[in-house]
């Protein structure tokens, strides 16, 4: 069946209200009676508390109330191993951890009643570096690790707060069998989301004992639940309202203010509102996790992959957060999208007394893929084959398996590649200085479960909602695009309504690319079913067989009796008036059915991953050997998303996942003083790309499309930022003859390399 | 210490007592609930809180409030009155908008550019709007979206 509204470029459906200024954001939010709250944070990283003292801070005018662990019942959250408490609890483990929380009637009385409490801490010893936090004799900052409820089978001991291991076949006949082995150690930062909204919320408990939070988030229902099990409220006494997010990519999933949010306001009895300067914001929320790859990899001369081993080591700092996860879906993304019958991946989430490291675009992905795809060119070079070749000759297709046994019906890799290759013109001859580097990848996009409700009102319009919130990526158009599709009926008949648990059903989060091809399936069954109702209600009406009946510009019609038809208005009205009641259509969709082989993989905190997608990424780059600065020239990035549900939506994606990559190849790291805390906590000192160092970016769409996805739709969320870095790192090495494992490729690492080849 | 702020507000005459250290952006959102200039970064360092004083694209967040007296603020909220600007338009026909949070700033920085320039190519769009932070878009459907208005 042609499509007439999936594959559309429909403007968003908030872009007016956005570039109005009228779209409002949690700051703009104000409630009569609020309070404002600020947060006390430990200035150690790894200490006792030996005592809170907050009467000076009480009696300073305007301050309504003051909360420390001890007003609250113990509780530990966390979306893998829950070791985390709302506010520290006899100790704290990093720079930032939040320690007390005041709310007073404005900021200037709040901050100044934090100076007023006074802590008296007992310094412990901290240890910084994951690889030494991995030592027998290290400080262990989880004595009670075992202890704590995990969601998951967790392999973890001393300061390992979970280890995956996947393995196939023989390792070691895989490498003697191979002409070439190579062996690489790669190393990546902390880096930051920055996204343009800082953290945000406000909480209102009502005079029956329920608690409403309003937030910046990627989940209400992740913030809902985490709120109930740190405070042991009850779900059913939460309510939590996503307001529109001014960026995520990550950051926004697991909570950081809102449950310190709900507490001080339920000893204020009034609403408070927290929001997160930007310094508060760089120095204590959840950025990526820093990496260490180690890589061995053997090929035979004529270019075929025998054997990968891999060891990662991912700074999961002093909460477990999203470690387990990035740890294991970095694990399981490490070959890449070829096919390597022999290999060895154990990856670790580790902690060290710095702050928590959490979802950041990737989620685990960019740190093995900048090690594999960096070496894939290093093993090109080795046995003198194009890059491009090499890549293309060992590429997964489709229903070839995944990393552990997941069979992939889709798999667009070698069109990404070859299409990206074209439009970027490889293989052209180079001038002085220049280089063009490529690199692939593989992601997922549906993980975990989404459901959706669609009403059809008394009018033969449509209401959507699932607890989805639109973070930029444009989810609230796509979902709709899809929904509208289903039901066969115009685009402005459909409204989506925004991410709220007390209407709103279950999905899970958005995140891990996966709202379009999770939350999407959700939304398409859940039209099916209302469209299924409508056809059965008309089939009544018009005394015809559902089977003859068809949907047509808002009508239903038979298409033996054309004369048969009735309006979806009228079938709406009916509905809700005369007979059958209110049509409510509904769709649950969990990604299960292909799980890993159990003989494979040990320790993987998610049941299975589906909806793989693919993308390849090559870059142009010219390298002053004044000042070692990269210009990039050109970039092209071609990505398999099986049906772009909206091509401008997925453009954008592509683009903005592109330019975050550069980041993280280039200029982006968070830098750590000997306490362990962060220093560059604003934009002059971490430097995310500007206007002036990217050029256009070329965002190519491929559709391989996924029999699973609603409509062959696969994800596209975070693939455009995996490949970046690789492609740059491939790019200067083509270009200077320098081979870069460490990121960022600061102009004065560049600039410092070129000195020493010269002599 | 306070201070007698007497100025020109998208179009209408305000006056205003007030502390003499307050910032502009600051006023504008809670005196005025002008909520469509946002807050970044408080630094200058994001041009998120960018509006128009006389004319020309500033930080309003560096900008305390006593300096506005007898000046011209334009707001996101003064563009586009009688339905969109034609900036407006094109962000949100070529998908120059995705959060939307950098966006009001953005189409500050991009009046000020066309109203000195009303083609500018694509170097001097990249120059002029460098204040101005985007973290979704990778900047290339705004650079778009601001190239299609002339190509009227």
């Amino acid at each position: 069946m042609p499509l007439n509204i999936v594959g559309k470029r429909i403007p968003r459906v908030d872009a007016v209200e956005k570039a109005t200024g009228g779209a409002k954001f949690l700051d703009d939010y104000s409630f009569s009676n609020m309070l404002i709250g600020k947060i006390l944070r430990s200035p150690y990283p790894h200490a006792k508390i030996l005592n809170i003292d907050t009467s000076r801070a009480l009696k300073l005018p305007g301050v309504k109330a003051i909360v420390t662990a001890g007003d609250l019942p113990e509780g530990r959250y966390g979306a893998y191993v829950k070791d985390q408490p709302v506010l520290a609890r006899g100790r704290v483990r990093f720079v930032g951890e939040p320690v007390a929380v005041v709310a007073a009637i404005d900021e200037d009385v709040a901050k100044d009643a934090l100076k007023l409490i006074t802590v008296e801490y007992e310094e412990l010893q901290p240890v910084f570096d994951p690889i030494e936090a991995m030592a027998s004799d290290a400080p262990i900052i989880h004595e009670k690790l075992q202890d704590y409820i995990a969601v998951y089978d967790a392999v973890r001991y001393g300061n390992v707060c979970s280890k995956i291991t996947f393995k196939e076949g023989n390792i070691d006949e895989g490498f003697s069998k191979s002409d070439f082995v190579l062996e690489n150690t790669f190393k990546t930062p902390h880096v930051h989301q920055c996204y343009l909204e800082t953290w945000g919320a406000i909480a209102d408990w009502d005079a029956s004992g329920r608690i409403t939070i309003w937030t910046t988030t990627q989940s209400p229902h992740v913030t809902q639940i985490r709120t109930s099990e740190a405070l042991h409220i009850p779900m059913n006494k939460i309510r939590v309202i996503g307001t529109r997010v001014g960026g995520g990519f990550g950051g926004k999933v697991e909570p950081t203010v809102q449950p310190i949010c709900v507490v001080v306001a339920k000893k204020a009895k009034r609403p408070v509102k927290i929001v997160l300067d930007r310094e508060e914001d760089l120095l204590a929320t959840r950025p990526r996790h820093a990496s260490q790859v180690k890589i061995k990899d053997g090929v035979t001369k004529n270019g075929l992959l025998m054997a990968r081993s891999i060891e990662v080591i991912y700074d999961t700092g002093a909460f477990a957060d999203d470690g387990p996860g990035v740890a294991g879906f970095g694990a399981m993304m490490s070959l890449g999208p070829y096919k390597i019958p022999n290999y060895h991946i154990d990856s670790y989430a580790v902690y060290t007394n710095k702050l928590p490291t959490g979802a950041y675009r990737g989620f685990g992905n960019p740190q093995v893929t900048f090690a594999y795809e960096s070496h894939m060119d290093m093993l090109a070079g080795k046995i003198g084959m194009d890059p491009l070749e090499l890549r293309i000759k060992n590429a997964c297709e489709n229903g070839d398996k995944s990393v552990g046994g997941i069979v992939m019906p889709s798999v667009g890799i070698k069109e990404c590649l070859r299409k990206a290759a074209e439009t970027a013109g490889w293989g052209k001859h180079p001038k002085k200085n220049r280089g063009m580097g490529i690199a692939s990848l593989q992601h997922i996009s549906g993980v975990l479960s989404s459901s959706a409700i669609v009403r059809i009102n008394e009018d033969g319009t449509a209401m959507v909602s699932t607890g989805a919130v639109d973070i930029g990526q444009g989810s609230d158009t796509a979902l709709t695009q899809i929904a509208a599709e289903g039901l066969e009926l115009p685009f402005e008949d459909v409204t989506l309504i925004a991410a709220d648990t007390a209407s709103t059903p279950y999905n899970w989060a958005v995140a891990a690319s996966r709202v379009t091809y999770t939350a999407g399936n959700a939304i398409k069954i859940a039209a099916d079913d209302a469209k299924r109702q409508l056809l059965e209600l008309a089939s009544k009406q018009l005394g015809a067989a559902v089977e003859q009946l068809f949907i047509k510009e808002r009508k239903v019609i038979s298409r033996e009796t054309p004369e048969k038809c009735i309006s979806i208005r009228d079938l709406g009205a009916i509905s809700h008036w005369v007979t059958g009641g209110p049509i409510i259509g509904k769709g649950s969709f969990m990604v299960e059915g292909h799980k890993h082989d159990p003989e494979k993989v040990k320790g993987f905190p998610f049941g299975t991953m589906a909806g793989f997608i693919f993308g390849a990424h090559v870059v142009e780059v010219e390298v002053d050997e004044e000042t070692g600065n990269v210009q990039i020239i050109n970039a092209v990035a071609a990505h398999d998303v099986g049906k772009a549900v909206n091509p401008i939506g997925v453009e954008g994606q592509i683009n903005g996942g592109f330019v975050q990559g550069v980041g993280y190849a280039l200029t982006e790291e968070m830098i750590f003083d000997k306490n362990g805390k962060v220093v560059n906590t604003n934009f002059l000192d971490y430097k995310i790309p500007t206007f002036m160092d990217v050029p256009m970016i070329h965002p190519l769409i491929v559709e391989e499309k996924d029999p699973t996805g609603p409509f062959g739709a696969k994800g596209v969320g975070e693939p455009g930022l995996v490949a970046t870095a690789p492609a740059i790192a491939n790019a200067i090495y083509n270009a200077i003859g320098i081979r870069f494992k460490e990121l960022p490729m600061k102009p004065e690492k560049i600039w410092k390399a070129l000195l020493e080849k010269e002599k | 210490m306070k201070v007698n702020v007497k100025f020109n507000l998208n179009g209408q005459q305000v006056e205003l007592e007030t502390e003499a250290g307050r910032t502009l952006l600051e006023v504008l959102r809670n005196e005025f609930n002008l909520t469509g200039t946002k807050k970044g970064c408080g630094e200058g360092d994001c041009g998120a809180c960018t509006v128009l004083l006389d004319e020309k694209a500033v930080n309003s967040c560096l900008t305390l409030i006593p300096k506005v007296n007898g000046c011209n603020v334009t707001t996101i909220e003064g563009v586009g009155e009688d339905g969109l600007d034609p900036i407006q338009h094109s962000f949100v026909e070529h998908g120059g908008i995705q959060c939307g949070f950098c966006t009001p700033g953005m189409i500050m920085s991009t009046k000020a550019l066309l109203n000195e320039n009303p083609s500018p190519a694509e170097g001097e769009i990249r120059k002029n709007l460098a204040g101005n932070l985007c973290r979704c878009t990778g900047y290339a459907k705004i650079v778009d979206s601001i190239m299609k208005l002339s190509d009227k």
